[in-house]
């Protein structure tokens, strides 16, 4: 339970408070909630939903990331997923489109786990070749078209409501509560956690660190692929080219933002999602605020530097060592 | 030696040192004086203060209270390049040099010979050359230092510091990683150095060693000054108790008592076992309620039986049975599986995960065993963990520490404590008092009988062979990956073992000189 809302989620949770509050500034409005046609609208709203894509795919990554590993591929099993979705929606059931997106989401997963369990390959050059080859796969699939669909159920899926609640934020939401259920309510989570620390020691002591590895990208690839129904699905619409473009690096920092250490073991799901959101706050923010696109870059750089150094053990030290200096001055 | 140390001038003298974290007083008033030309051992438990005291004379912690001389002249290094320029040199144990870069450019990082801006490789080639032929060392200087055995990298570590003009150098527990025969090699170099007017200060966990190199032996307990020596007039018993402060009796304690043993029931056995390149084929029976020991020198083939018999590594030839059925050992889960249990040498890379608390590195092996779909409820963690941690003394006591911040000794207690939980019917123990404190060794060696006394097999391997002979029922001893002799009874004892050994080393050591 403690990994689930650890008590070291208060930068992150500050972090959140003064980019809101910052927000709240820009845009006098922007807490602002109303019902309409039985659905909340709002900037919060439009942060938790525009979020969803990246929050799905943190849950994935930092699973992947836990291990000691990285997936560069997500934005491109996006890219594949969205297509098919594209693709079949017009001619299928919801669940046929569902199930051969997630499969194919599955399928790429099974492939990278395959070249890092299997083949010991790095993480970093296994996954770059789906990246570069998926973007390829996904432009075969829409056979270099943007494929537009109308079928009600899909849109649904990225546009319509429950209880007043955009169905991605839902999905989104259920996902963690998923992925939380059985990463945390079986042992997987304790296992992951001494894989990334050293699995050299976890092999030895009977863990299947490879079975670990393996199951975290399949887990990463369903993720990616749910996100790429979900995109499409908003857009009503598959871009091969763009669809998921650059969401890995997003995905990758809202990990981090999160806290858990590139280097591996200790991994928190809850504070992966609030790294995702605290991008799309800012983005929204910007957005908001009237100010260029370009500066959305910078000030995203200028935020993730604070975040990191609010964790740095090193400055907490420097800060542990100026506060005791006023004690004994005092 | 030309300088007898009571002659000689004190090089380096640390007076009344006092150092502090936070509220933890390491280093209380310590005095510390290193004359030119001896060795001189620096003794104490884990956490006496050693390192805290090499660490403040060389700048890495800044210093409470206390002054450092050199040659007489005050010196405050506030780095450890401060300090090497100053002409203090540090070798740690984990040599800091860069493996991928060659021996050379090792030697001369940061002080390549240059011409033109140009680095001249050749020469910097030559005086590598040169540097090291007078370590007595012929190598290929140009092959990356990570090809090279920790003894040569260790001797290069050395080579640069002293070519940096040091006139003290600090090797702390240099000789942790090296077999016999590079230790050998090492003291050598040590003795020539403190010829030519180095004092070194030598860090060690091995009191042979100790006795065998220094010329003086400074104690260190809990951060205080214990006592100066002379080594040659200072009785190993005597050394112990200034040590740990306390009569060390268990280390040396009988094992006669359990030792008239009927025949046992068979717990494993393996029949011509083994693997074409790693370890010739072996008989080798365990029994419930004993304790065999592996005895040989480094390289020998221990650790590598050891690995088959857990299932780390795949025989490729023989037949294991566990309880007399026919098993396969492919993997370590396989091991597990079967209720073995195998605590390896290097601790922190095959053993601990570090940043893991107490609790979750005990109930690893348990849970793995279990299975995915039958975890451990917190509560069941918490009670196995605070059961063991009170169980073994494993301090401090508290379950929720990251056992990366624990002692050696309390790692491996941590690691015992690990296989002890999945209630295993075997348990190999590679090298299970290498770097643990005086005071953790005797309680481990106590522990090896307890759990032999409850009907465990207990594979054991150690260098140690006093120790071997303290715990085993039986001794196989190995050299040159085979298994080459089984002593049992009253037949173990440190003599027999080492005519096992020993019996073609004039031929092996001829081999290693040329």
């Amino acid at each position: 339970m403690t990994a689930l809302l650890p008590r070291r989620g208060l930068a992150q949770i500050l972090a959140l408070i003064v980019i809101l509050a910052v927000d709240r500034v820009v845009s006098p409005q922007f807490f602002d909630l109303r019902l309409q046609d039985g659905r909340l609208f709002g900037s919060l709203i439009d942060v938790l939903n525009r979020g969803t894509p990246v929050a799905l795919l943190s849950l994935g990554m930092v699973l992947v990331i836990a291990t000691r590993g990285i997936d560069l591929s997500v934005g491109a099993v996006m890219a594949i997923s969205g297509a098919i979705a594209a693709s079949l929606a017009d001619n299928h059931s919801l669940a046929v489109v569902l199930a051969a997106a997630l499969g194919a989401g599955l399928i790429c997963g099974l492939w990278n786990g395959f070249l890092v369990a299997v083949l010991g390959m790095q993480p970093i050059v296994a996954t770059l070749i789906l990246m570069v080859a998926g973007r390829g796969i996904a432009q075969l699939i829409t056979e270099g078209r943007i494929v537009t669909f109308s079928s009600p159920d899909l849109v649904w899926l990225g546009n319509g409501s429950i209880l007043g609640v955009p169905v991605p934020v839902a999905i989104a939401l259920g996902m963690l509560m998923l992925t939380g259920a059985v990463v945390r309510g079986s042992a997987l989570g304790l296992l992951i956690e001494a894989t990334g620390g050293n699995a050299r020691a976890s092999e030895l002591a009977g863990v299947g660190t490879r079975a670990m590895i393996l199951a975290v990208y399949v887990w990463c690839g369903v993720c990616a692929a749910l996100a790429g129904v979900i995109a499409a699905a908003d857009i009503m619409g598959a871009d091969a080219n763009n669809a998921g473009l650059w969401l890995e690096l997003d995905a990758i920092l809202a990990v981090v933002i999160g806290g858990t250490s590139l280097f591996g073991g200790r991994f928190s799901l809850v504070l992966a999602v609030l790294g995702a959101l605290i991008i799309q706050t800012m983005n929204t923010g910007i957005l908001l605020s009237g100010y260029p696109p370009e500066f959305n870059l910078l000030v995203k750089a200028m935020v993730v530097l604070a975040v990191l150094l609010l964790q740095s053990p090193k400055l907490s030290g420097f800060a542990g060592i100026v506060t005791r200096l006023r004690g004994t001055k005092a | 030696m030309e300088n007898s140390p009571d002659s000689a001038a004190s090089l380096l003298e640390a007076r009344g040192i006092s150092k502090s974290f936070g509220a933890v007083r390491a280093l209380q008033q310590v005095d510390f004086t290193l004359r030119a030309g001896e060795i001189h051992a620096l003794l104490g438990e884990n956490g006496a203060g050693k390192s805290t005291l090499i660490k403040v004379i060389t700048g890495v912690f800044p210093r409470d209270a206390g002054i450092v001389r050199l040659g007489g002249e005050e010196v405050a290094p506030r780095s450890a390049k401060a300090a090497l320029q100053a002409g203090i040199a540090t070798v740690y144990q984990e040599v800091n040099l860069l493996p991928n870069l060659s021996v050379a450019q090792n030697l001369f990082l940061d002080r390549q010979p240059m011409r033109f801006g140009m680095v001249r490789e050749g020469e910097m080639r030559r005086r590598a050359k040169a540097l090291l032929a007078d370590f007595g060392l012929d190598i290929d200087v140009s092959a990356p230092l990570g090809n090279y055995s920790v003894a040569i990298q260790h001797v290069t570590a050395i080579a640069r510091a002293v070519d940096l003009s040091a006139r003290v150098l600090i090797l702390d527990e240099p000789t942790a990683s090296l077999d016999r025969h590079e230790v050998e090699i090492l003291f050598r170099i040590m003795r020539q150095l403190a010829k030519r007017g180095i004092g070194i200060v030598f860090v060690s966990h091995f009191l042979d060693q100790v006795y065998e190199i220094s010329d003086r032996i400074t104690v260190l307990r809990n951060g205080r000054l214990v006592g100066e020596r002379e080594t040659a007039s200072l009785l190993r018993l005597e050394l112990i108790r200034m040590m740990l402060g306390r009569e060390l009796a268990e280390t040396t304690s009988a094992r006669a008592a359990t030792r008239e043993h009927q025949a046992r029931e068979v717990c494993a056995s393996f029949e011509s076992y083994g693997k074409s390149g790693y370890v010739a084929p072996f008989n080798l029976e365990l029994r419930h309620g004993e304790v065999v020991g592996l005895a040989g020198l480094l390289g020998s083939g221990r650790t590598e039986t050891a690995r088959l018999v857990f299932g780390a590594e795949r025989a490729d030839r023989g037949q294991a049975r566990v309880e007399g059925a026919p098993v396969r050992l492919h993997s370590p889960r396989d091991g597990v599986r079967h209720g073995f249990g195998y605590c390896p040498e290097e601790r922190k890379t095959d053993g601990i995960v570090a940043e893991l608390t107490v609790r979750e590195n005990i109930v690893l092996a348990l849970q793995a065993k279990r299975g995915l779909h039958r975890p451990l409820s917190r509560r069941e963690q918490d009670e196995i963990a605070s059961r063991y941690v009170k169980m073994l003394d494993i301090r401090p006591p508290d379950p929720e520490r990251p056992v990366g911040l624990l002692s050696g000794g309390n790692q491996q207690k941590v690691l015992l404590a690990r296989w002890l939980a999945t209630s295993p019917r075997l348990l190999v123990l590679d090298e299970p008092t290498r770097g643990i404190d005086v005071g953790a060794h005797a309680e481990i060696i106590r522990l090896i009988r307890e759990l032999c006394d409850d009907g465990l097999a207990l594979l054991v391997i150690s260098s140690e062979l006093d120790e071997i002979v303290t715990y085993s029922d039986r001794v196989v001893v190995l050299r040159d990956r085979a298994h080459v002799e089984e002593l049992a009874g009253e037949a173990i004892d440190v003599g027999n073992i080492l005519a096992a050994i020993a019996v073609d080393s004039v031929a092996v050591a001829l081999e290693a000189h040329t």
